[in-house]
């Protein structure tokens, strides 16, 4: 079986992590910023780290926002990682208000500080999926139990705004934010599944084949 | 919600001269224990959450040897790598990064030019840009700020210098004891507290461990968000699941 998995390159963050996991799972990753590839792949990544301003912008500046519209428009698998789910949604927060995709409703907010300093801001680390407002049979966390740990780095959350986009939720900084979440083919999780062991590779496989 | 939980990172840390993992003792006296490969391998078995591999020649001579090192294990382990010595430059974190890195450490040149923070941290985010100190303690009660491997003195005050790097764009601080380092007498739990007090980025807590109560201290007394292990690992004194169960407690979970 050749599976091919078109990551976008926007400028933001390691590509390299998500390829090699790519390749160990046997599947081919062409990192491109070519607009008519994004348009015309058959299997999409949006990674991504940093600011959620600096990556529309990015985003923009290579003109790759209207092809990732039409791209999720067709229905094909979008996998959104980390900076790249938070992009998925309508706006975010982050430094002033900034629009996103748009692909699915639901804003990004950023974690309250700590009284006390009892959690960290960034939240850094190994954090547990619980199950969120809808089943996970046939997304790409079929086949992980609740509890599963991921890694986490990021200092922003996504809250969908409808319950039933929450694959997954994890607690944090005394609230539950969405961990993973689906939108018909639109998948997104928070965490690093190309660093989150053989959960996350567990994850990424089914991503890649379940389709 | 009542008490929050924290879950803390267990972390084994790689010291690289050349192709070969070493020990030392004060980060001196070292001793070759063989390509860091098979450890590193065992470690991701046994459930390692991060990897940290320090080229600890490399600042010596001014380049970095671990690009090899870091491109096989990035192919075979996928849990994050933090990777450093003797990186110079903004082009030197690229280079890392290429290389299979997801973190990338600084020391020496973050000193002599803490602008490399900033940087660094506006090109790749500052979830990859750690600042390693290494601490060690002096006799008016303080800690010095080291570089080259404990070897030369800064005149900076290491607690105040995390707070600087934070501000500046550190997303993680590798905090080194150096007068505890390879002792096996326990982390310096003080130099720990006053760190973590102060920044609210994670702190890694590095050098001394050598027995299981340690790892716990660093995390209740020191709060300390993660812990490195490299003696106790290194020589098969423990296992990565020895020190998570030493470290589960109340308020304190592990990845199992």
């Amino acid at each position: 079986m050749s599976l091919s998995v078109a990551v976008v390159d926007y400028g933001r963050g390691n590509l390299f992590s998500i390829s090699r996991a790519l390749a160990h799972l046997g599947a081919e990753a062409r990192v491109t910023a070519d607009p008519a590839e994004i348009a015309s792949a058959g299997r999409l990544i949006l990674p991504g780290v940093g600011a959620f301003g600096d990556g529309m912008e990015n985003l923009r500046e290579r003109g790759l926002v209207e092809p990732l519209k039409a791209y999720a428009a067709t229905g094909r698998p979008l996998l959104g990682i980390c900076l790249g789910m938070q992009l998925l949604m309508d706006e975010s927060e982050e430094f002033g208000r900034h629009a996103g995709l748009g692909l699915v409703p639901g804003r990004v907010r950023r974690f309250p500080d700590s009284p006390e300093r009892r959690w960290r801001v960034p939240h850094v680390g190994w954090s547990a999926l619980e199950t969120g407002g809808a089943g996970w049979r046939g997304s790409a966390l079929e086949g992980l139990k609740a509890g599963e740990r991921m890694y986490f780095v990021h200092s922003y959350f996504v809250e969908t705004a409808k319950p039933e986009h929450r694959l997954a939720v994890t607690p944090y900084a005394g609230l539950e934010f969405c961990s993973v979440l689906r939108a018909g083919s639109v998948e997104g999780c928070q965490f690093h599944p190309e660093k989150s062991g053989e959960s996350g590779l567990c994850l990424l496989k089914t991503w890649l084949t379940k389709h | 919600m009542s008490a929050v939980a924290r879950t803390i990172r267990v972390i084994p840390r790689f010291d690289i001269k050349g192709p070969n993992l070493v020990k030392g003792v004060r980060l001196e006296g070292l001793r070759k224990l063989g390509p860091p490969g098979p450890f590193a391998a065992k470690y991701y078995a046994q459930g390692a959450d991060e990897l940290i591999y320090i080229d600890i020649v490399a600042s010596l001579y001014g380049r970095n040897n671990l690009t090899e090192i870091v491109e096989q294990t990035a192919g075979e382990i996928f849990v994050p790598l933090t990777v450093g010595g003797g990186v110079r430059s903004v082009d030197d974190f690229k280079t890392l990064l290429r290389s299979g890195a997801d973190k990338v450490a600084v020391n020496t040149a973050a000193i002599r030019d803490p602008k490399i923070l900033t940087d660094a941290a506006r090109a790749f985010g500052a979830q990859c840009v750690v600042l390693s100190i290494e601490a060690m303690k002096q006799p008016d009660g303080r800690w010095e700020a080291f570089t080259d491997n404990g070897r030369e003195r800064t005149g900076v005050d290491a607690v105040d210098w995390a707070r600087r790097a934070e501000s500046l764009g550190a997303g993680e601080i590798l905090l080194t004891s150096v007068d505890r380092e390879g002792t096996k007498k326990g982390y310096d739990l003080e130099l720990i507290r006053a760190v973590s007090d102060l920044v609210s980025i994670p702190v890694i807590a590095s050098g001394g461990a050598g027995a299981p109560g340690h790892f716990r201290a660093a995390i209740e007394t020191g709060r300390a968000d993660a812990v490195a292990a490299a003696h106790v690992l290194h020589y098969g004194e423990m296992t990565i699941a020895g020190i998570k169960s030493a470290l589960v407690g109340p308020g304190v979970e592990v990845r199992a």
